[in-house]
């Protein structure tokens, strides 16, 4: 079973991007669950959601506190926020950010781990028309993981998003490109 | 909330490929779904978190004309279940949901629903009761219900909700009592999992167009909820609760057929690896799957521990009950609200009282966990099920603890 934690402020589609991580892995014909941090969002405030993936069912009901992967979708968060919190130790931090692996090691406090990197603010801009980077992290989740086919992932942005669906399809391919991964 | 329906795959291709794929879906648009499948005549509901989802995406598949329903908006819940008494008394199938506070709200006419004999199906999307005022999830809402007269079934999960929505409609409308299915507020409301449907050609048939014999109607007149006086009252009451306990029989058989029509098999009691078990938990609704993980933990030490799900909470499934707790020497009763000033919590007590009318004698613990979406771990449940084996060489010196209190 893998399990992921996103972060994200309020407003930019966090909780959207789990369920379609979720339901492009169930498409796929895998066990997902997608959840939202439980509470009161408020737009702008740093918030979570959690995805589970396995090939069995899944059979828990508990948060999670050992994500094997993070992916952050606002770049202003590793400053703020303990995003490695609980990571498991061969896991994953998947960031939205322009700043070199150097950088972002050292604002994690020294982190060594896996770590995936891509400016995804700066195509979402370029793509979408605004800087809403939950579809274009997609991308970037699916090179550094590699737990979903990409095109169960289109097909999820394109039931979603409808007349805007190949806005955020071509930035999610962008991100597949772009997605830099240090080991 | 524009939540945009996942399609699942149409009738004909589903009938093509002969199997009934999983879709991803929320659990409150799944239920919705379901309801809407069932072809319910009248909604009525006032939103309340976090059951609004649910009647959100109705009055959606109304509004797109996708589902032929009245959807009444209404000003409380107090009105809603009112509205619902009203059209089902004049022979319409209803359908409403709520939480925590609203279901409170609605408290005075629950009582007449059912004591109308009136087959409503509402969802509780179970949430605690203020003060402190809380969103999140714990049975205290539906325990305030306990004695009303509604049958009272808890989901495990999305399919089990999805599918006990279509039983619901078929139990209550043969039985003539009101059901309410709780579903663990957040815990499954807000998740997307993968649940399948029935084809529509099988609910139509499991589902079959309600027709009620009694119900209000000018060209021939009833009476319904008339006062009963002190001559009557008390046959009136005995024969409600002779009604009630048989409709244990129309429960039991309404998932015989469904186990005919789908090969999927529903009982009162679920049992979870209790043939030879020493040691058991009792829970309701979906904290049982994490449990699970526990008993497996266990198995694994060669610890001899079980699980008992109440699925059926009202009518009490006396006897299912305790013949699934085999030869248990110790059962932690893990309830979810709490009964101030009482011997225990809601379920707590109805085990010890059960156990009394059999021989059984199992030494009982009775813990209250997970009040307000306080997180019930594995590691919990493991420290649950070892409280409950320190049980059976020890007396217990307590006759409920609320566990996983901050000191």
């Amino acid at each position: 079973m893998t399990e992921i934690r996103l972060h994200g402020r309020g407003g930019q589609g966090v909780v959207t991007s789990a369920e379609l991580i979720a339901i492009a892995a169930i498409n796929e014909g895998k066990y997902a669950q997608a959840f939202p941090s439980f509470g009161a969002e408020r737009r702008g405030a740093p918030v979570q959601a959690f995805v589970r993936i396995d090939t069995k069912r899944i059979r828990t009901r508990e948060k999670i506190y050992h994500p094997d992967v993070v992916l952050v979708l606002d770049p202003t968060l590793p400053k703020l926020i303990k995003i490695t919190d609980g990571l498991k130790k061969k896991g994953t931090v998947i960031l939205n950010s322009y700043l070199s692996e150097k950088e972002i090691k050292k604002i994690l406090g020294n982190y060594n781990g896996r770590l995936a990197i891509v400016d995804a603010t700066k195509i979402a801009i370029e793509e979408i028309g605004f800087p809403i980077t939950n579809t274009t992290m997609l991308g970037a989740f699916i090179k550094a993981t590699g737990l979903i086919e990409a095109k169960y992932m289109e097909e999820a942005l394109r039931e979603r998003f409808g007349k805007l669906a190949e806005k955020n399809i071509k930035a999610f391919h962008r991100a597949l490109e772009e997605t830099k991964i240090f080991e | 909330m524009k939540k945009k329906l996942i399609r699942e795959v149409s009738l004909e291709e589903a009938k093509a490929l002969k199997i009934r794929k999983k879709v991803a879906k929320e659990v409150s648009v799944a239920i919705a779904d379901a309801v809407a499948q069932c072809k319910v005549d009248v909604i009525s509901a006032y939103p309340i978190t976090p059951q609004t989802h649910i009647v959100e995406y109705l009055s959606e598949l109304v509004n797109n004309g996708e589902l032929e329903s009245e959807y009444i908006p209404v000003e409380s819940e107090h009105a809603a279940m009112s509205a619902c008494i009203g059209a089902s008394a004049a022979g319409a199938r209803t359908f409403t949901a709520t939480s925590s506070q609203g279901l409170l709200f609605m408290y005075e006419v629950l009582f007449i629903a059912s004591a109308l004999r009136l087959p409503i199906v509402m969802v509780i999307a179970n949430r605690s009761i203020s003060a402190p005022i809380s969103i999140w999830n714990d049975h205290s809402d539906v325990m305030t219900m306990r004695d009303s007269g509604w049958i009272q079934f808890f989901a495990e999960n999305g399919q089990e909700a999805v599918d006990l929505i279509y039983h619901s409609y078929r139990i209550a409308e043969k039985s003539l009592f009101p059901v309410a299915i709780n579903i663990d507020g957040f815990i499954l409301t807000h998740v997307i999992e993968p649940v399948e449907f029935l084809d529509q050609e099988l609910v139509d048939k499991y589902v079959p167009h309600l027709k009620m014999n009694y119900k209000l109607d000018p060209k021939k007149p009833v009476t319904m909820g008339a006062i009963g006086v002190p001559e009557i009252y008390t046959e009136a009451k005995k024969a409600q609760d002779e009604a009630f306990n048989s409709s244990y029989k129309i429960i039991i058989n309404a998932w015989k057929e469904f186990e005919k029509l789908t090969g999927k098999r529903y009982q009162p009691v679920e049992i979870y690896k209790m043939e030879d078990a020493e040691v058991a938990l009792v829970i309701m609704g979906s904290l049982t799957e994490t449990a699970m993980n526990a008993v497996d933990l266990l198995r694994d030490e060669g610890k001899k521990v079980g699980l008992l799900r109440l699925r059926l909470w009202r009518p009490f499934p006396l006897r299912d009950f305790i013949k699934a707790i085999g030869k248990v020497k110790a059962i932690g009763v893990v309830d979810r609200a709490v009964s101030h000033g009482a011997t225990g919590g809601p379920v707590g007590i109805e085990v010890r009282s059960a156990l009394y009318q059999s021989n059984k004698r199992p030494k009982i613990v009775n813990f209250i966990a997970g009040l307000s979406g306080r997180d019930v771990t594995v590691e919990d449940f493991i420290e649950l099920f070892e409280r409950t084996y320190h049980a059976i060489k020890t007396k217990p010196t307590f006759s409920y603890k609320i566990y996983g209190v901050k000191e």
